[in-house]
């Protein structure tokens, strides 16, 4: 329990100052730290790229220059994965991937998801493992957290609010986004990603370019050979960690010793998992002066995460149903899990790693007991309690419109958010944003277990339904982790994930983006008595209940299906 | 102000950004980190490599080995009998009846090797690692297997016991106590070695 409470306080004390440092690096004043340092980085950069990186760019713009972006990274990554074993920096003679395997594993890293249909020691080359989906592991976050700059600037920062105050303005700059991610990747991310990075290799994660070691066994009665993985791996695991990416350069991810070596390691590496989404509530309540709404904002997100956590240990602490009488009576459920670790470090990891939409993993959710594998559901459900790298701001913000807007109808006011007036529009696209979630997860489910052959569970029954529902979930959220049993590299999985990967990403961050700067065009009004004011703790609980219910809403009949009929076969 | 407004950008541009950060992201920052760990842990970034008295490799203390003679110590079950180029746990859920066919197998195994009862087998001996390349064992999993080890290797109990202890990491703050199983057995052997030939080096 000791490293479960360091892991929290470290999180807590570190987030603090890297959010103070990111509100003053990634705003728009004129002077940020560090600029003798970064600044002939960045205007090098803009000037190969052939960037303006100075215009504030329409909410039209800002999309279509996210998404021209990553249709071009999923074209390179795509070819480099088919053609790798063509290229240089594959040591190991690594073949091409089959076009439906690099297709789905090209949008899974350009949708911050990491969801792997492959392994990546056996099926990567080292110019895909890095050129490919380093790079994405980078882009996909910066610009999570590029677009939340953006609706932060508009919806959310006084000044602007201040600004577009006394009369109507359209259209509205929401910022540049050729900036908002070349200085995140630059004066954020790279910095602590090397950081990281170097503190992983120190621990023992692999870093060479030299091909995989082989060598003869001890006890050679058995084999008389055994191959050795490796390569640039250390570079890797810190931005997957950091990034809340997830996908890992070893198949069974962190909890293969040479991608987690120590308990140590373990400590750095769970740590990264919530460092930039709590930071970035810091960062974004300084920069905008609404620290009080950011404070009840990671109240209620806290509040969900400890839960989350609690109930993933009590879980993972009662012992597995396969080994009753006759492992040692009171052992944990270590089926999937490491001894270095052990049950309450591999629980803390599910539970963060869902949260966040990492999807990393240190132990196998699917052997988990089924409250855990309930918990790590009900986690990706919500996919709000800290988030994805700017997205889980952002979803949390849908929410909060959607709060707002049944706050003032049940106190009898026009819906309004911030003084701006949330019309039809605004509200038919929160509403959008929200509902795919259900109808693409629980679709797609029922389409997979409808048609015979194709889900391809491994484990029977029940549990077998929540293998199905876990991965639609996991695309959707893109988060990336998996009931791994499941036989998920075919061109169905693959084609079917494709759609949950861009929809769960794209919507979700887009809708909100074009309803700020619909809202911020709008002229305010005068905040009054009767006013909603989103900083009161009332606002705070409706939030966090509207979260609950539209979640138990939309997914308890499946997980009473699922994990909790599986409980029930255990007869208690 | 509307006029300075940037309404469109270029296809070209997010090209030519594509390649600058690919080049930055992924092949710079790589090389940088991977070249600097090289230089300041040259041990760890090939892969943490055992080698014996006569300078072969052996295996990585990060790898967990099969072992099947019975002057070995023994490690957890693995999905991918200890092969790492397949890694992987058995994702089997505590509701599959496969699990249970699996870990009755196994008891019987240990009953008959090391004479373990049901009822009170560690339980890391039952279940499989997440990784399937879990190089540790409990200390009491190790407890179990010593006076097997001992009779095979014709030690006394108390020395085959101090071998553990000393194969013992994570005994401090973080992590849980762990035995390494192959960093234990490699020291046996060498203990072994140096017995037969004390003159020999």
């Amino acid at each position: 329990m000791n490293e479960v409470i360091l892991c929290h306080a470290l999180v807590i004390g570190l987030a603090l100052p890297l959010g103070l440092y990111m509100a003053r690096s990634l705003n728009d004043d004129r002077k940020a730290p560090l600029d003798g340092l970064f600044r002939p980085f960045e205007s090098m950069l803009y000037r190969l790229a052939g960037i303006d990186a100075q215009r504030t760019m329409t909410w039209q713009a800002y999309a279509w220059a996210v998404l021209k972006l990553h249709l071009l990274l999923v074209l390179l990554a795509w070819g480099v994965f088919m053609a790798q074993g063509l290229l240089p920096l594959n040591p190991d003679g690594v073949a091409g991937m089959p076009w439906d395997t690099a297709l789905h594993t090209a949008v899974s890293f350009a949708t911050n998801t990491n969801q792997q249909h492959y392994s990546g020691q056996a099926q990567l080359s080292y110019l895909s493992q890095t050129f490919a989906i380093v790079t994405l592991q980078f882009v996909t976050p910066a610009t999570g957290l590029a677009v939340l700059l953006a609706i932060a600037r508009v919806l959310l920062s006084k000044a602007s609010v201040a600004r577009f105050s006394e009369t109507a303005v359209q259209p509205v700059g929401v910022g540049n986004y050729y900036r908002d991610l070349v200085r995140t990747l630059l004066r954020v991310m790279l910095p602590v990603a090397t950081v990281v990075a170097l503190l992983l290799a120190w621990q023992g994660v692999p870093s060479t370019y030299q091909g995989a070691q082989t060598l003869q066994p001890l006890d050679s009665a058995v084999t008389e050979s055994q191959v050795i993985p490796r390569g640039p791996v250390a570079s890797m695991v810190a931005i997957k960690q950091l990034g809340t990416n997830g996908g890992g350069w070893y198949g069974p991810n962190s909890s293969v010793p040479l991608e987690n070596p120590t308990p140590l390691s373990n400590v750095i590496e769970s740590v990264s998992l919530l460092l930039f989404p709590v930071a970035l509530l810091v960062a974004v309540g300084v920069m905008t002066g609404r620290r009080r709404l950011m404070t009840g904002i990671g109240a209620v997100m806290l509040a969900f995460s400890l839960a989350s956590t609690a109930a993933m240990i009590v879980s993972e602490k009662m012992p597995n149903a396969a080994f009753e009488g006759l492992a040692a009576a009171g052992s944990p459920n270590m089926e999937g899990k490491e001894v270095r670790f052990g049950p309450e470090m591999s629980a803390l990891w599910a539970s963060w790693t869902t949260q966040t939409s990492n999807g990393s993993v240190n132990a196998m959710h699917d052997s988990f007991n089924p409250l855990g594998g309930a918990v790590t559901l009900m986690d990706m459900f919500v996919n709000v309690t800290f988030g994805g790298i700017g997205v889980g701001l952002i979803g949390y913000l849908l929410y909060l419109m959607l709060a707002a807007f049944v706050g003032s109808l049940m106190i009898g006011r026009a819906p309004e958010l911030l003084g701006k007036p949330l019309e039809t529009r605004e509200i038919r696209w929160i509403s959008l944003a929200i509902l795919a979630q259900p109808l693409v997860i629980l679709g797609l489910t029922a389409l997979a277990v409808a048609l015979p052959g194709l889900a391809g569970n491994s484990n029977p029954a029940f549990h077998g339904l929540s293998q199905v529902l876990y991965e639609y979930t996991s695309a959707f959220a893109n988060n990336g982790s998996g009931f791994e049993g499941l036989g998920d590299d075919t061109p169905w999985w693959n084609l079917t994930c494709v759609i949950a990967l861009l929809v769960g990403r794209f919507l979700p961050m887009l809708a909100p983006l074009a309803v700020a700067a619909w809202l911020a065009g709008k002229r305010t009004a005068p905040a009054g008595r009767g006013s909603l004011d989103m900083d009161s703790g009332a606002f705070v609980g409706l939030t966090a209940s509207v979260i609950v219910i539209i979640n138990l809403l939309g997914f308890l009949p499946v997980l009473v299906l699922g994990p909790v009929a599986e409980q029930l076969t255990f007869g208690f | 102000m509307n006029t300075s407004l940037m309404t469109r950008t270029s296809l070209l541009a997010s090209l030519r950004l594509m390649v600058v950060l690919a080049v930055l992201l992924g092949l710079l920052y790589p090389f940088v980190v991977t070249t600097l760990s090289g230089l300041l842990f040259p041990h760890q970034a090939s892969g943490s490599l055992l080698y014996d008295s006569q300078g072969n490799v052996v295996g990585s203390t990060l790898v967990g080995q099969p072992f099947l003679g019975a002057q070995y110590f023994h490690g957890r079950p693995s999905a991918a009998d200890y092969a790492p180029d397949a890694a992987a746990g058995s994702n089997l859920a505590p509701s599959n009846p496969v699990l249970r066919e699996r870990t009755l197998d196994e008891v019987r195994t240990l009953q008959e090797r090391d004479g373990l009862s049901a009822g009170e087998i560690p339980v890391d001996l039952l279940a499989a690692s997440g990784s399937g390349i879990d190089p540790h064992i409990t200390p009491a999993a190790a407890l179990a297997q010593a006076p097997r080890v001992s009779q095979a290797r014709g030690l006394p109990l108390p020395a085959v016991e101090n071998a553990i202890q000393a194969a013992t990491e994570y005994t401090g703050l973080l992590g849980e106590p762990a035995v390494n199983v192959l960093r234990l057995n490699l020291a046996l052997n060498e203990r072994a070695l140096n017995e037969r030939s004390p003159t020999d080096e």
